[in-house]
């Protein structure tokens, strides 16, 4: 029998207000060091916190769109230890009364659907970044101490890199969804502990190990493969597994020892005496709930139930509120969505991709979420139409697309002005079978002797002659006729 | 005698007078008090630091405002000292502790900020505990601060200074700080008005915590009434003090009643029993008397978990603090070991150096009681000890206006006298602590004297009422000081003289 790996993530999110969760300094990611500061952030002797009752309310958003028991009260305790980053020696989290508990999320897997278990949410502050300079030795930008973080605690329901994947990415989504967060891992407002022990089915769990800080969706998904693969090994050989913190190494692919659980602190959590117990009544719980939008579960079913789309590009179109939107608003004004689907998936999102590609290689920040994509959903609907009606064909469309892409036009007057209409007219299609056939003799000799593979080549050929305008299915047609003469021939 | 500039004698309230009848000026006061502290803190050791200049500047300001008839408040131009655990922006703030020596507060304390906008020079900064734990001022880093009325023993803590200053004439009044007893004992020890007002009356915003729960702000007088104004200068609502409470009276303007007809005062039984100095027990028992002739009626009571409180506010203040003092690590500010191996070593060399002996036995006192394993049978049992005491007061003040007790078990004693033992000095705090986790106002008020070997020393009565009744304990005790204020006009030093003994 296999070992199975059994994995529970703690996903650290920074939620996305413009002051912090103690102080009113802002939270803009990127800033100068030390600039974004205060008394308060800064644990100065003296200071003390102030709740921000905007983080109160993502929070609770957040747990209601992962199906948790969002509680009326809450509060905040302190978890105590020494470390440079953490100004006053504690942060502020919730330890013994957490706002939410009791969740769950769905994720698609290549085995089917399974349901994630989410033990509880709660609020807490980030610490500062300790930045190791050769010259100056560490030094300390407190810009991010206090910034807004919840910390999601999945069950221990996870048994493969890819569900855990699959768990991030759904996280990110709903997250997203309901506006907050940005959920941006490379730029840490979204971290993921991983957590792995293994077993054989049936039998107890085995010891976990903790991997911390991983901050893309591939290093969680290769420390989990390698993990487990040490884990086994260890396993196999007889050697007992310790409880430890680990730490990936992206460039070996190893995981290795950072911290052993004997050496690990007693963080003597108590209640924070200087903050009050947070308090939501039952009318900022019905706003809360009545300002969340239809999430992506919901959506990917209508999606398949309504337009028809297949359950992969359902969630595709669903991985992001933006992109969800895009897809609805487009979908709305054409006459296939399955055919704006299939557009959205193939070229634009290509398109997208290389302008990416294109924008890191030149140094520049690529354009994220809707930014990334400057079509107007009605000149998209329109392309899709001039498409599904084969008024242009695919290689024409691929060219007025890149032409909306340069600057957001209308494809019909772009297709108009450009004469990129499909040629359906067979007195021109004709016309360019039969040159085609004239100047390319050799060709038409090779299928005459029954080498039929040559009709492919005659085609581009004829396609050519129309410069590519030519209904391609008509012109196919007109094609095979031509040659059905010619192989009819004794 | 040195000597002792007139208006040091008078009250706040004669003062004020006096500003606004032109009959003196604001720089005068200033003037006279900053000669006060340089005749008498070398022996006292009051303030551990003088603004001198900044003083006089401020009070010339005042001066001009008064003169433009546009004084931001009756109190423009009445100078006023800190402890030194309230930060003022550009000055050094040291807790009387090794460890912040050399800390400037880069901003002011809240309370600081209304003084400044109600236009009180700032004289400096008072002595006191390290780190505001103590009961005798002798664990500061910068010396002993004397007691005015016997230079041989304490002035009580940790708000030692504060008490000293008001009582030599020093400061017309002063901020102090009160976590188990640190304004009351000490005012009864230098035989002044300590005010505790109500958990959540003063923001704590720059007050350096000791234990965030417990902490109050408050002042210190020569009566009741002065107190007053000050705590009307200082209450209210700061939306940088999640724990101050907005549902609290900041109307400290005291009708003074004639008689106490109507007033109900209780004495808990579990206050008059063993380990009280008979010296305070009769000073307090005559004060009930003395209410009680005003037309007060006075009545026994109980609190039944009294002895639980002392254990309870040592795990919980303890406990607190230790977290509170984590933050003094060497590595932003404050005091850093030169030398050290690694990180683990700047930690513990710097706190180990940078800390004295009882702020080091109470982190290690509050670790330990929150550690996990004990955590249930300390910091939790403490917290249900906290509850139990709210209910019995809550009970005790249903039927009564204010309780009557000793402010401490015992009168001003000898410098080094209890220090090789801190249970003892622990026990100081018996009457003190419930008010503060209970979250109630208490009022230290002088009520007597004792001889002591030749010597007159001051005792208080302590008055602790309902949460909202600070003002009302206030005007209670004001109306008590008209008919019986001990200690009025008097230096310390005069008392002595006028018993003959001179000093």
């Amino acid at each position: 029998m296999n070992w199975e790996m059994v994995i529970g993530l703690e996903t650290h999110v920074e939620l996305n207000t413009l002051s912090k969760v103690f102080c009113t300094c802002a939270t803009a990611f990127g800033a100068e060091p030390n600039t974004h500061v205060c008394p308060v952030c800064m644990g100065l002797p003296g200071a003390l916190p102030v709740f921000n009752e905007a983080v109160l309310t993502r929070a609770a958003m957040a747990g209601f769109a992962l199906n948790c028991h969002v509680h009326h009260r809450s509060r905040f305790d302190r978890k105590n230890y020494f470390y440079p980053d953490l100004p006053k020696a504690y942060q502020i989290s919730q330890f013994y009364r957490p706002i939410c508990e009791n969740g769950w999320l769905t994720v698609q897997t290549s085995a089917g659907e399974k349901k994630i278990g989410i033990t509880r949410i709660h609020i807490e502050e980030d610490a500062g970044k300790l930045l190791h300079d050769e010259e100056n030795g560490t030094m300390l930008d407190m810009n991010r101490c206090g910034v807004p973080l919840i910390e999601i605690v999945s069950e221990p329901d996870i048994r493969s890199a890819e569900e855990a994947v699959g768990y991030l990415r759904k996280v990110r989504a709903i997250l997203t969804y309901i506006g907050v967060s940005d959920c941006r891992m490379n730029e840490g407002s979204l971290r993921c502990d991983v957590n792995l022990s293994i077993h054989k089915p049936g039998e107890p769990l085995g010891v976990r190990t903790e991997m911390k800080n991983l901050n893309s969706f591939q290093s969680v998904e290769r420390a989990i493969q390698a993990e487990y693969e040490r884990q086994v090994a260890a396993v196999e050989s007889g050697e007992e597994i310790v409880q430890e913190t680990r730490r990936y190494d992206q460039k070996t692919g190893k995981t290795t020892t950072m911290r052993r659980k004997e050496n690990s602190a007693d963080y003597r959590y108590f209640p924070d005496p200087d903050l009050p117990e947070v308090r939501l009544t039952d009318e900022d719980m019905a706003a809360i709930t009545a300002a969340i939008p239809t999430l992506p579960d919901a959506r990917r079913e209508a999606y398949m139930r309504e337009y028809g789309l297949t359950a992969y590009a359902a969630e595709q179109l669903t991985a992001e509120r933006w992109l969800a939107e895009y897809f609805e608003e487009t979908a709305a004004l054409a006459q296939s969505p399955v055919n704006v689907a299939n557009l959205l998936q193939g070229e634009v999102f290509a398109l997208v991709g290389a302008r990416a590609a294109e924008a890191e290689k030149n140094g520049a920040k690529p354009l994220e979420g809707r930014e990334s994509l400057p079509v107007e959903p009605a000149h998209l609907a329109r392309l899709s139409d001039l498409l599904n009606a084969g008024r242009v064909n695919s290689s024409t469309g691929k060219k007025i697309l890149a032409a909306m892409f340069a600057e957001d036009c209308d494809p019909e007057t772009y297709a108009q002005t450009h004469e990129l209409f499909t040629v359906g007219d067979d007195s021109v299609l004709v016309e360019a079978v039969n040159r085609a056939l004239e100047e390319n003799p050799a060709m038409v000799d090779s299928y005459r002797k029954g080498k039929l593979s040559v009709e492919k080549a005659l085609m581009g050929k004829a396609m050519a002659i129309t410069r590519g305008k030519a209904n391609p299915e008509r012109l196919a047609e007109l094609l095979g006729q031509a040659l059905a003469a010619f192989s009819s021939q004794p | 005698m040195r000597p002792y500039p007139e208006l040091c004698r008078l009250t706040v309230i004669e003062l004020t007078a006096m500003l606004k009848r032109g009959e003196t000026t604001s720089a005068e006061i200033t003037q006279a008090y900053l000669a006060s502290i340089a005749a008498q803190n070398g022996t006292l050791n009051a303030y551990l630091d003088v603004f001198a200049g900044p003083a006089l500047a401020q009070a010339a300001q005042s001066d001009e405002r008064r003169l433009a008839g546009q004084p931001l408040s009756p109190l423009d131009g009445i100078p006023v000292a800190l402890k030194d655990l309230i930060l003022v922006e550009g000055h050094r703030c040291t807790c009387g502790s090794r460890m912040l020596a050399d800390f400037v507060a880069p901003y002011s304390a809240t309370v600081v900020e209304k003084l400044r906008a109600a236009g009180l020079p700032i004289l400096g900064k008072l002595n006191m505990d390290e780190f505001a734990m103590g009961s005798s001022n002798e664990n500061s880093a910068f010396g002993v601060c004397r007691n005015p009325w016997d230079t041989t023993r304490v002035p009580g803590g940790s708000s030692g200074g504060a008490a000293a200053a008001v009582a030599a004439g020093m400061a017309p009044f002063a901020l102090g700080s009160d976590t188990g007893g640190s304004i009351r004992q000490p005012a009864s020890f230098c035989g002044v008005v300590g005010v505790k007002p109500a958990y959540g009356t003063v923001s704590r915003y720059g007050l350096v915590a000791f234990a965030s729960s417990l902490d109050q702000i408050g002042p210190l007088a020569k009566t009741a009434e002065d107190a007053a104004l000050l705590m009307g200068v200082v209450a209210g609502r700061d939306p940088r003090d999640a724990t101050s409470d907005g549902t609290l009276s900041t109307d400290f303007s005291l009708a003074v009643p004639e008689t106490l007809e109507g007033i109900t005062v209780g004495m808990p039984r579990e206050c008059f029993g063993e380990g009280l100095a008979m010296p305070v027990y009769h000073a307090v028992q005559a004060a009930a008397g003395q209410l009680r002739a005003m037309g007060a009626r006075v009545v026994e009571t109980s609190i039944p978990s009294l002895p639980y409180a002392l254990s309870a506010y040592y795990v919980l203040s303890s406990a607190e603090a230790s977290s509170n003092l984590a933050r003094f690590d060497g590595v932003r500010y404050g005091y850093r070991v030169r030398e050290y191996a690694d990180l683990d070593e700047l930690y513990r060399k710097s706190r180990e150096e940078g800390f004295g002996l009882e702020v080091k036995r109470r982190i290690m006192l509050g670790t330990f009681a929150l550690s996990s394993g004990y955590q249930d049978q300390y910091y939790l049992k403490a917290q249900q000890a906290r509850e139990l005491l709210r209910h019995e007061f809550g009970q005790a003040l249903a039927g009564c206006d204010a309780l009557l007790t000793p402010v401490a078990p015992t009168f001003a004693y000898k410098l080094g006298e209890k220090t090789d033992d801190p249970m003892e000095m622990y026990m100081g705090d018996l009457y003190t602590v419930p008010a503060n986790l209970t979250g109630l106002p208490a009022v230290s008020v002088p009520c007597g004297h004792t001889e002591e070997g030749g010597v007159t020393l001051p005792v208080g009565m302590s008055l602790t009422g309902a949460r909202d009744g600070l003002a009302r304990l206030l005007s209670i005790a004001a109306a008590y000081e008209r008919r019986n204020r001990p200690n009025a006009g008097l230096h310390p030093y005069e008392h002595l003289r006028k018993g003959g003994e001179g000093a």
